[in-house]
Parts: structure tokens; C-alpha cells; sequence
């Protein structure tokens, strides 16, 4: 075989292997909301579940998804971006780095479930906040954080270190520097990484089980007060999600139409993440031609 | 290579009743570690005058020019002593500011850096730092800096473009409008033109020779022809030591050290 012939080969393996991914992708998707979209209607959008009878929805539980996304990331982007920073710009190589680093490489490893179970041991029982909203928002962050870490030193890694020599070199401080050199070129990669990251969180199941709790009390939207139990604003509550009301319905529900009502949310969950991803891509473009070029 | 004495320095004098010294290093020694890079280099820099630092890769030419505005003190595990004497002053005591410092000693490095900003923020970016908010000032600034550094006529009817989008000549003679905005009184140049093509770099050599009526500029350079082109003084550099400083003619017709000799001449090692 000549050189000619082994790049023919290869090109074509390759274009194989690309295709076979496109086409896993492809069909998953097409399969999910084939199956969920004709039971996605505004009623179903909106109203309450139902444990019994047919024609629940998923209203509550898509808020919660959302209002618990915001929770976490509240708590979760500014750690991160501090911990990122300081990782990036102000650590020293020695062994404390190293040692921060590969714990925070350990917990991105962690099972899911297991961080789970460990936000119903601690925040749930130890720290008595019952399957709560603000459980779920603190395990989702232990979850989040050392991917959000990651992506925030990664991001500011990238910048070469002559831009950071260019500022000094000015007279502006090392912090200076770093917050409007550094992070506006790094900030494209940053969002892209927390937006990606909020679409992880926004599908997570395993970790809110046994911390945001698997029910989701019905909530009066007209009750703004966030320590009233019934408030959509309420922390305290527990507060069921749209991929923990899935997995519920999957194992253990009872309801008639179980099946529609989860292939229904699946598609509302995949279309949402989908969307995440996208908004990812279109802000990190929009940010980096802005930046360099405003 | 390693057959030329470190003992044998010529190191010219000044008359310091008529010459002006601008910046003058003593005994500067720099450490990465434990490994002595820089062995006790001894420089006055005449004011207004272009001094070549020239020498092969790794004699130290780049570490030196670096100490002098403290940029090594960026870099983890280095360390310099000696001192730096600067209007009677030692920058390199602990109790400088040397982000003040910075602001009188400027840097243009190897590889063309502009911010990802505008034209116009890369100059007035910094200023703006340190309060001027004036826009007629900031306008005057961006005009100025970017005439002295022949860059204006090219870039004047779009000042908001990226300064990336420039060329790597641009860019360089960007980045040093943007030094130059801060007024310094010594500007420091590493190696502004390696990575510039032949049309850029005299350009860049011409953007020098105007700019020594008003800054004392010290430039690191591995182009000989360039050191013997624009500057006035030539430090010969070998294995961490100034071995020779004498006029730039000097160095090149009539060097009294045979390494310089053999350096200049393209017979070194």
C-alpha cells in the first residue's frame, strides 16, 4: 500500500467513525422528541403534575429546574472564578497547588449519585435543611464547582503571558492586569464553559434525589414572599426537578400516562440543554468579536 | 565557546560632568534558584542615546535588559542583587514601587503584544489607569504616540479597529505608541524586530532613531547589523557577563576583547 492509499484508508476510517457518532447522535435525538413532542402543549407546560390520573404536566417542576439552575450557579460562578483565578494567575508551583488541583480534579470525577449522597448526609441531616431547594443548590454546586474551576483557569491559561507582561510593563498591578487584561480576552471561554456547565447542572437527576427531594408541593405563582412555603421563591422547599420527575415517573409511576408525560419531558429537557449549548456558542462569539473588536 | 576569559572586560567610562547617565545598573546578579544567570554586570546607559545589548543566545542580554525595569520579578524562584541606580535612586530595593517605576521605565518586548482592544484603548488604556479621563487629552495622546511611532498615517481613519488585526509590524510599532504614551524617560526594547520581516523592521529602526531626541532607549538585538545601524553604544554580552561596552563604532571596527572580535566579526565558537 503507498502513502496515497494509506491516507485514502485513513480518511475514510475516520469519516466512518465521525458519521457513526453523527448518526448515534442524530437518531437519540430525533427518537426523543419524535416520541415527546406531540404531548408537549402549553397545558403541559404549565400546569401542576398529577399522581394519579392522566393529563398532569410539568409546570412546577421545569420552574424548579430553572429557579434551582439560578441557585446553584449564583453560589457556584463567583467561587469559581475566584478559585480559577487564583489558580491561573496567583498560585505558586509547589505542593498546595498541586494538592488543590488534584482534589479538584477528584471531585469532577465523582459519581454524581455519590455527591448526592453526600448533600443528603451533610446539608440535608447534619445541617437540617430537609430536602430542600438550597440542598439541592449546594450538592448541584459541589457538582459543578470543580468543572467551573477548571474552565475559569483553563480559559485565563490560554491568554498568553505576554499580554499580561504588556500590562505590567504599563505600570498597572498584577490585579490590574488580571481583571482588565486578562479576563475580558478570557471572558468568550468562560461564559461558553459556565453555560455549558448550567446545562449539565439543568439535566442533573442523581445528585438532587436525595437533596432537592422528589416531590414538588404545589406552589401558588401569585405569592411573591420567599419565606411563605407556598412561594415558587421559597429555598426551603422541597422542590422536584424536570430530569428528577423522569427518572419518578420512570420507576415509580403510576399515573396512565406515565409514558407520554416522560417522553414529553424528555424532549422539554433535551430541547432545553440543546438550547443551552446553542446560546453557549452564538454569547462566546458574540463576546469575542466584541471584545476584540469594540 | 567556552574558551573566551570572563576576566577580560573592557567596559568604557563616561564623563559624567558632560554625560548625562540615564540609567546605570552595579554588580547586577541574577539567580534562577540557586543558578547564578547574570554575573555582576556594571552599565551606565547615556541619556538619549540608542545602547545595543548584542551576544549569542542565552549570554544574558534578555535577562539583563529585563532586570532593569523588574520584570524577572514575575517570574517564580528569580532573584536579582546589585543595584539599580535610576535618578539617584536604587530601583531594585524592596521599598520602590515598581509599578510607578514602570510607568517612567517602559518595555517593548519580542513579540508584539497589543491588548485585544481598539487601537485607541491599547494607547489609552493604561493612561486612563492612572486618571486621564480628559478625551481631548486622550485624543492628543493616541496622535501623538501613534505619530512618533510611524504608525499614524496607516490606522488614523479607523482608530477602533482590533489591535490585533494588525500586521506584526503594526502591531510592534503599536506597542510602542502604547509604551511611549506613559511618557517614560527609558524605553526598553527586547528583540522588537525578530519577528518582523525586512520592510517592518527598518521601519521600526527609523521609528528608534526619531524617537532618541526625547527617550534613552536600551534595545536587546541579535541583528548585529541592526545594533551597528541605529545605536550609539554596544554591550557585548557572553555567558551572563558584559564583556565589552564601548562606542558602537568601536565595538565593530576596532573591539579590544578577541571574543567580541570573533563575535562581530562571525567567527565565534
Amino acid at each position: 500500500m503507498n502513502p496515497k492509499q494509506a491516507d485514502k484508508l485513513a480518511t475514510g476510517v475516520l469519516y466512518t467513525v465521525a458519521g457513526i457518532i453523527i448518526v448515534i447522535l442524530a437518531s437519540l435525538l430525533g427518537f426523543i422528541l419524535f416520541q415527546g413532542l406531540p404531548h408537549v402543549s402549553w397545558h403541559f407546560l404549565t400546569s401542576p403534575a398529577s399522581t394519579f390520573e392522566a393529563g398532569g404536566g410539568i409546570g412546577i417542576q421545569l420552574f424548579n429546574s430553572f429557579y434551582l439552575l439560578l441557585l446553584a450557579m449564583v453560589i457556584s460562578v463567583p467561587i469559581a472564578i475566584g478559585a480559577g483565578i487564583y489558580l491561573a494567575e496567583y498560585a505558586k508551583k509547589n505542593w498546595i497547588t498541586d494538592l488543590i488541583r488534584t482534589s479538584i480534579e477528584i471531585l469532577s470525577s465523582l459519581p454524581s449519585v455519590v455527591v448526592g449522597l453526600f448533600g443528603f448526609l451533610v446539608f440535608v441531616l447534619q445541617f437540617k435543611m430537609g430536602f430542600s431547594i438550597l440542598s439541592g443548590a449546594l450538592a448541584l454546586t459541589v457538582f459543578n464547582l470543580p468543572l467551573l474551576t477548571r474552565n475559569v483557569e483553563d480559559s485565563l491559561r490560554q491568554i498568553h503571558f505576554t499580554q499580561r507582561e504588556a500590562g505590567l510593563a504599563l505600570g498597572l498591578s498584577r490585579w490590574e492586569t488580571v481583571v482588565h487584561v486578562v479576563i475580558p480576552e478570557a471572558l468568550p471561554g468562560i461564559i461558553t464553559g459556565m453555560i455549558l456547565g448550567a446545562g449539565r447542572v439543568f439535566g442533573e437527576a442523581a445528585a438532587l434525589i436525595y437533596t432537592a427531594g422528589q416531590s414538588a408541593p404545589a406552589l401558588d405563582f401569585t405569592n411573591w414572599n420567599p419565606l411563605n412555603i407556598a412561594s415558587p421563591l421559597n429555598i426551603f422547599r422541597p422542590a422536584e426537578t424536570l430530569a428528577v420527575h423522569i427518572w419518578k415517573i420512570n420507576s415509580e409511576g403510576i399515573q396512565p400516562d406515565a409514558a407520554a408525560v416522560s417522553a414529553g419531558a424528555s424532549a422539554v429537557l433535551i430541547l432545553a440543554v440543546l438550547l443551552f449549548n446553542l446560546v453557549a456558542r452564538y454569547a462566546g462569539n458574540r463576546l469575542y468579536k466584541k471584545m476584540t473588536a469594540s | 565557546m567556552d574558551n573566551y576569559s570572563l576576566d577580560d572586560i573592557f567596559i568604557r567610562d563616561f564623563d559624567r560632568k558632560t554625560q548625562e547617565i540615564a540609567v546605570e545598573t552595579e554588580d547586577l546578579r541574577v539567580f534562577y534558584g540557586d543558578n547564578e544567570a547574570i554575573h555582576g554586570v556594571s552599565l551606565p546607559f547615556e541619556r538619549y542615546k540608542i545602547t545595543s545589548l548584542i551576544g549569542a543566545s542565552g549570554s544574558g542580554k534578555s535577562t539583563f535588559l529585563r532586570s532593569i525595569n523588574r520584570m524577572n520579578d514575575n517570574i517564580d524562584g528569580t532573584r536579582v542583587t546589585g543595584k539599580i541606580m535610576y535618578r539617584d535612586v536604587d530601583i531594585n530595593s524592596d521599598n520602590v514601587d515598581i509599578y510607578e517605576m514602570r510607568k517612567h521605565i517602559g518595555m517593548v518586548f519580542q513579540r508584539p503584544n497589543p491588548f485585544a482592544k481598539s487601537i485607541y484603548d491599547n494607547i489609552t488604556f493604561a493612561p486612563k489607569r492612572f486618571g486621564e479621563h480628559d478625551k481631548q487629552k486622550l485624543d492628543e495622546m493616541v496622535e501623538t504616540s501613534l505619530k512618533q511611532a510611524a504608525l499614524w498615517d496607516q490606522v488614523k481613519d479607523d482608530l477602533h479597529q482590533s489591535g490585533l488585526s494588525l500586521s506584526g509590524g503594526q502591531a510592534q510599532r503599536l506597542c510602542i505608541a502604547r509604551a511611549i504614551a506613559m511618557q517614560p524617560d527609558i524605553l526598553l526594547l527586547d528583540e522588537p524586530a525578530s519577528a518582523l520581516d525586512p520592510i517592518s523592521t527598518s521601519t521600526v529602526e527609523e521609528t528608534l532613531m526619531t524617537l532618541k531626541d526625547q527617550y534613552t532607549i536600551i534595545i536587546v538585538t541579535h541583528n548585529m547589523q541592526q545594533a551597528a545601524r541605529i545605536s550609539d553604544y554596544t554591550a557585548f554580552f557572553y555567558s551572563g557577563k558584559a564583556l565589552e561596552y564601548d562606542e558602537t563604532r568601536k565595538i565593530f571596527t576596532r573591539p579590544k576583547i578577541k571574543a567580541t572580535e570573533d563575535y562581530v566579526s562571525g567567527h565565534f565558537g
